[in-house]
């Protein structure tokens, strides 16, 4: 069972789901978190535009990660989900908040004060509750008889509302970053501000989270910190000090567009940090990809129909951003 | 919460979640395809008035599939957060199934619903016909994957169970499973009626203002064809399905039928009309009943024997009064639709179907009707299932998650309060949208622009208050 590749193949396509979902869907929900930073109509309207056209696909994502987990590894899909029921379901709901008070937000006058703060409070609780899963998933949690074995609030901890807070850093700096690509002149300039503070704000998050699972987890101490690993791995914090170091240049040479494709690179980072850590465990602390994975012919039917749809999720998702490119400015978008 | 436990609630969440859900991909099922037959008529004759139509119901088709979409995303999950049991015991075969529908609608998204709904005037009329055509397909193909899930659980085949998981051993059987092919037809007649009355109920709304307008009268009359065609069709299909059901799950048609035991040999079982189901004394209350009718029905035979609820368990039992009852309802609304069929029918051989306001108001109170009936048919087949999760072989209580009842109640209420503001925001633009005249331009976008496919709601620009239009 060990040697099968086929589930790491599944567990490569997840991880690229769950990727592009944090990307993109990562600095929509940046924009909600910066919401209650901008006070004026006009800026929220340029900011609610710079998505517009995109935040419904990027959700896409999380429910193309979900369902594959289903289907290749049902084991992960029916432990996690009970174990971190109260903040997952939270999640959803403020997501569905978020989405509607997004799409209404645009046909309403008067009430349009009220979808600013549904769409700002749903990003933000979303944001804290993927963060508080995060934590929990990375914590671990009891399995037995392949049921989860533990309690309500296991999923609540320290680390976990650490790792809530950590994620609204990383999402606001992904928000912040997509709109010193996306906005110019007065605006601009205020998200050129907060990028710099909101990325060692990421980096200490990054550290004290690097510092904290070894100390809990002697599994993890072992892989990063044995020899020969240490070598090899230790190219990991030291891209990660490169890629902080040239933010901040970019940011004083003001090229906007690295500096987003930089704050991607630091997540990218810290997802294979993540990696790095467990694999191949698939649900903390013991239960590996291979334990996980459905059946055999189960994965390969799936396979199938991702190979078709994959490519083309990913080629129309790259041709939306591209008709997308440019700035948006006042008065332009979506009415 | 109310002396519930974590099961009940969890199947209340369930029913509650899955119910909401399904009237928009109902919805968008039957409109797909009536939008393509509007098409087609328009592309063929080039009357105007179909070019209308279908520039009315397409908004409203865009707002109705990105609200099933929103409530999709709640149903991608709830398998794994209240239903563990079910989804690591059976997400070999479920879980494949459920992602390919999941598959279908992104690519639906991705290809084909922006040309439908942005794309008029970027591509000729045949390939926008074409979209619509890939469009309704599509719907249909998504409705396959989930009712051969559905089916699956009801009468599971093509599996092996090895350790207490249910492992695929031939995919072939597993996705054409005893019922699959009956559900599939009931369901999706279901949707197309559903959308005849949702349809002529839009219809009647605008001929009650103006019993000229020319887009109202057409649509009207394309509604009524439906529901004369479609539900005859429906009461056959209905019927062998009935037929598949006794055969599979003979306990589930006991319930329905509120037959507690076995007739007399000589007798044939009696067909009840109306009654009072008493799990206590295991009898039917104040029961009004036909001789031998249910025989008939069932058996095609004056005397023959269907099996009464005492041929199994207690706990094998569903909940008979709400499968027998909501039978009951779903079955009356059909007879009750199919009148209102016939009606149209004289109306129109009378030359009088635009002129009669009583009708146009019937077919007004009616507009729900379909969608009613299919919810009820819903609650039939799955209560009926009970007290299983897969017929025979997994019971619901193995099925649910380990939660503790405040986790289930919580997400509960969530659930009931933020869906009571987001669908009623949702039916109030609905709504709004049916009262606009039939007759405007189509938006245009695409992928990247601001209206574009993956947020469906942005093919309306109305606004949702009234008076202040658009900002």
């Amino acid at each position: 069972m060990g040697n099968d590749i086929l589930p790491v193949v599944w567990f490569a396509l997840i991880g690229l789901a769950i990727m592009m979902y944090i990307i993109l869907d990562g600095f929509s929900l940046g924009i909600g978190i910066l919401f209650p930073f901008v006070k004026e109509g006009k800026y929220r309207d340029i900011m609610m535009n710079t998505a517009a056209p995109v935040w419904d696909g990027n959700q896409t994502w999380m429910i193309l990660g979900g369902a594959g987990l289903y289907g290749a590894f049902p084991l992960a899909y029916a432990t996690i989900l009970p174990a971190m029921y109260l903040p997952l379901i939270l999640m959803l709901l403020a997501l569905i908040f978020r989405g509607i008070a997004f799409e209404f937000r645009f046909k309403s006058n008067r009430s349009r004060k009220w979808f600013d703060f549904a769409f700002s409070g749903g990003a933000i609780v979303a944001t804290f509750a993927q963060g508080v899963v995060l934590g929990g998933i990375i914590g671990g949690f009891q399995v037995e008889n392949r049921q989860y074995a533990g309690n309500t609030f296991d999923w609540f901890s320290i680390f976990g509302l650490f790792t809530g807070i950590a994620l609204l850093v990383g999402y606001a700096l992904l928000g912040a970053a997509w709109l010193v690509v996306k906005t110019e002149g007065n605006l601009q300039k205020r998200f050129y501000r907060i990028v710099r503070p909101l990325t060692l704000l990421l980096i200490l998050a990054m550290l004290i989270i690097s510092i904290w699972t070894p100390l809990s987890n002697d599994r993890i101490a072992d892989r990063w910190f044995n020899f020969p690993n240490i070598i090899g791995l230790s190219i990991v914090p030291i891209l990660v000090v490169v890629l902080t170091l040239s933010i901040i240049r970019s940011i004083a040479k003001r090229h906007e567009k690295l500096i987003f494709i930089q704050v991607v690179g630091l997540f990218l980072l810290g997802l294979i940090g993540l990696v790095i850590s467990f694999f191949p465990v698939l649900i903390p602390p013991d239960i590996t990809i291979w334990d996980a994975s459905s059946h055999r012919s189960s994965q390969i039917f799936l396979l199938v129909g991702y190979s078709i749809l994959l490519p083309i999720v990913l080629a129309y998702t790259a041709y939306s951003y591209w008709i997308f490119r440019g700035k948006v400015r006042e008065g332009e978008g979506y009415h | 919460m109310l002396g519930f436990d974590a099961l009940d609630l969890a199947r209340f969440q369930f029913a509650f979640t899955v119910s909401f859900h399904i009237i928009f991909p109902a919805f968008s099922i039957g409109l797909a395809s009536f939008l393509m037959a509007t098409e087609a008529l328009w592309l063929k004759t080039g009357n105007e008035i179909y070019h209308n139509i279908y520039r009315f119901w397409v908004r409203i088709f865009a707002v109705v599939f990105g609200l099933g979409v929103v409530s999709g995303v709640v149903m991608a999950y709830e398998f794994g957060t209240n239903w563990s049991g079910f989804a690591e015991r059976a997400g070999d075969i479920t879980g494949v199934l459920l992602t390919y529908e999941v598959l279908t609608a992104f690519f639906l998204e991705a290809g084909f619903l922006g040309i439908m709904l942005f794309g008029e005037k970027k591509v000729g009329r045949r390939l926008h016909f074409i979209a619509t055509c890939m469009v309704a397909v599509g719907t249909l193909i998504s409705a396959t994957w989930i009712l051969m899930s559905n089916s699956f659980m009801q009468t599971p085949s093509g599996y092996e169970v090895v350790g207490g998981r249910f492992e695929p051993a031939n995919w072939l059987h597993i996705m054409f499973n005893p019922s699959f092919p009956y559900r599939l037809v009931h369901m999706v007649l279901a949707a197309f009626i559903s959308v005849g009355f949702a349809v002529a109920g839009g219809g009647a709304y605008h001929l009650l203002r103006n019993r000229e307008d020319p887009a109202a009268r057409r649509m009207f009359s394309m509604a009524m064809w439906i529901i004369v065609v479609a539900l005859p069709i429906q009461i056959i299909a209905g019927d062998a399905h009935g037929l598949n059901t006794l055969e599979h799950q003979p306990a589930k048609v006991a319930a329905m039928e509120g037959h507690w035991e076995n007739g007399p040999s000589e007798e044939g079982m009696p067909l009840v009309l109306f009654g009072l189901p008493d799990k206590e004394n295991e009898r039917n209350r104040f029961e009004v009943a036909i001789p031998h009718a249910s025989s008939v029905i069932l058996t095609h035979t004056w005397d023959g024997q269907i099996q009464g609820l005492s041929d199994w368990p207690q706990e094998e039992w569903p909940d008979v009064a709400l499968v027998f009852w909501s039978f009951r309802i779903m079955v009356g609304l059909g007879f009750l639709m199919l009148a209102i069929g016939l009606v149209s029918l004289f109306l129109r051989w009378k030359k009088t179907l635009y002129n009669q306001a009583w009708f146009h108001r019937i077919a007004l109170i009616a507009s729900p009707a379909g969608f009613i009936a299919l919810l009820a048919g819903w609650v039939t087949t799955e209560g009926g299932r009970q007290p299983w999760v897969v017929y025979g072989l997994m019971r619901t209580d193995d099925a649910v998650s380990p939660l503790h009842a405040s986790s289930v109640s919580a997400s509960l209420i969530g659930f009931i309060v933020v869906y009571a503001i987001i669908f009623g925001i949702g039916t109030y633009y609905f709504l709004k949208l049916i009262k606009h005249e039939p007759t405007e331009n189509m938006p245009a976008g695409g992928a990247g622009e601001d209206r574009q496919p993956k947020r469906p709601f942005s093919a309306a620009d109305d606004s949702l208050e009234e008076q202040h239009k658009g900002a």
